[in-house]
């Protein structure tokens, strides 16, 4: 593995993530104002697969784009859209176009998103793709064939750490260590002490963890927020957005301090601005 | 047990408008028991015909219409059968196929069948089962999490899941959390915990691949 972001995985440094998600549509001025904004401020830039089963457009051709710029980016791939033999193909395509970072998820369920009728596919679960993975790298395919030239890749994975029970999670985890993941990534976390504890709970996975964190920016963006998979915002937070002058303020002030305080426990943090990426230079300054 | 549920009506008067003599079977399996293709519901939809100036030639409510053998001996030599125009036909699938092979009239299915059903109690279906060909339930706690996690996840639950339900429904059960809880009560967690499920078969058996004969 050669990427810069498996280099940084290497080292004991703190490791920033953020992800920006394509348009719905084919102009892409707009997604690439937003990476020169924070691309060189991060180690990697997650480009999500169609998240919450909308259509947008694909992760593997914004990655490249994202890649032409001299950013890093973080092919995010779903197990949702796409039967073994996509998956596969679509990964040595990843490696062809220079893309070796993935982040591999099962994908929110369509029946949530926008295409609720469409026919969810979930061949392989996100286990069965990180080996699947793995398997090319060795030179052959699932099926045991062999491949002409074969691919590196840099594979992370996704955990929630709020999620209960938590022990379901963790083996989980070391089931996608097992499969090859050498990287995890998380739902938002808003808890600190929630966080250490199951920091605490992990350490014999012995594995790189960037904990998301989230730009809460108002008490309505809340609410769509809490309607999402595996979202668990605590009240207070919630009371804080709810109560300030200035929601989008506080919220930059919530997610500063957030990762102000992972900065001394965690290996580095994912940010999920959702729109707001103008946004990460602050919160990254005020979270020194 | 094949779970059915009725068509709309006015779908099925579309479907029938062309024809004027129409034969009624039903199902006194399956569709009897989820109450869409028994006695009392033929005799309904033939009221229902009636009003709508249709001829109905006759009914049948047979054992098992999926059963050709049962077509062939109680339905397919009925004289009002050969003198109607179409069949309208209270079974699933596999009943209105299963006739298909003996009888040579139009077919019209007034069901929708949805899923492989296990009975709570009347109008409560469970679907356990999705009929995947390859059953890994002895390791699983006796719950399966094809037919029961939304994405028929192998290996674990997603991170979709909030206090043990699943993210497609805040009313259903995330399986995987059934599953963790049943292992745990019958200790036997290691059974899955440690084990790398291997993608499914999506082939069927050989022996059922072409003719699909046991």
């Amino acid at each position: 593995m050669t990427s810069k972001l498996c280099q940084k995985l290497k080292s004991n440094e703190f490791i920033i993530t953020a992800e920006l998600f394509p348009p719905k549509g084919v102009d892409v001025e707009d997604l690439l104002r937003r990476a020169d904004l924070i691309g060189s401020l991060v180690d990697g830039i997650n480009v999500t697969d169609n998240q919450r089963a909308s259509m947008r457009l694909g992760s593997l051709a914004t990655c490249r784009l994202l890649k032409e710029k001299g950013y890093e980016p973080i092919l995010q791939m779903a197990c949702r859209d796409r039967n073994r033999i996509a998956l596969q193909s679509d990964l040595l395509s990843a490696y062809v176009l220079g893309i070796e970072n993935v982040l591999i998820i099962s994908g929110d369920h369509n029946s949530i998103g926008e295409y609720k009728d469409a026919k969810p596919v979930y061949d392989l679960d996100s286990t069965q793709l990180l080996k699947a993975a793995r398997t090319l790298e060795s030179g052959v395919d699932m099926a045991g064939k062999k491949l002409k030239g074969s691919p590196r890749f840099c594979l992370g994975a996704v955990v929630n750490p709020t999620a209960d029970p938590i022990e379901l999670q963790i083996m989980m985890m070391e089931k996608k260590i097992n499969a090859g993941a050498v990287f995890f990534q998380t739902q938002p976390v808003y808890d600190i002490e929630q966080y250490k504890i199951f920091l605490e709970k992990t350490k014999h996975l012995n594995t790189k963890i960037m904990p998301g964190v989230i730009l809460l920016k108002s008490a309505q963006f809340i609410k769509i927020m809490a309607g999402l998979p595996g979202v668990n915002i605590p009240k207070a937070a919630v009371e804080r957005i709810e109560k300030a002058k200035d929601p989008l303020k506080e919220g930059i002030n919530i997610c500063a301090e957030m990762i102000r305080e992972l900065r001394k426990c965690a290996d580095g943090v994912h940010i999920m601005a959702i729109g707001l990426e103008e946004y990460i230079p602050e919160i990254l300054e005020k979270s020194k | 047990m094949i779970i059915t549920t009725s068509k709309p009506f006015s779908e099925i008067l579309s479907n029938i408008k062309s024809y004027k003599r129409i034969f009624v079977v039903g199902c006194a399996a399956c569709a009897a028991k989820c109450q869409t293709g028994g006695e009392e519901q033929v005799k309904n939809m033939i009221e229902e015909l009636k009003k709508e100036n249709k001829e109905v030639t006759g009914f049948i409510v047979l054992d098992t219409p999926c059963d050709m053998r049962i077509v062939k001996k109680d339905l397919a030599k009925l004289p009002e059968v050969k003198r109607s125009e179409a069949l309208l036909v209270l079974a699933c699938g596999g009943g209105v196929q299963a006739i298909e092979k003996i009888v040579d009239k139009p077919l019209l299915p007034a069901l929708d069948p949805v899923f492989v059903g296990s009975i709570e109690r009347i109008g409560v279906y469970n679907e356990f089962c999705s009929i995947c060909g390859q059953c890994i339930i002895d390791s699983t706690g006796g719950i399966c999490p094809v037919a029961r996690c939304a994405k028929s996840l192998m290996n674990g639950p997603c991170g979709g899941a909030v206090n043990g339900k699943c993210e497609v429904d805040p009313e259903l059960d995330c399986a995987w959390v059934l599953i963790y809880n049943k292992l745990n009560k019958i200790n036997k967690k290691e059974n899955i915990f440690k084990v790398f499920m291997e993608p499914r078969k999506h082939s069927k058996p050989k022996k059922l691949d072409n003719s699909r004969k046991l």
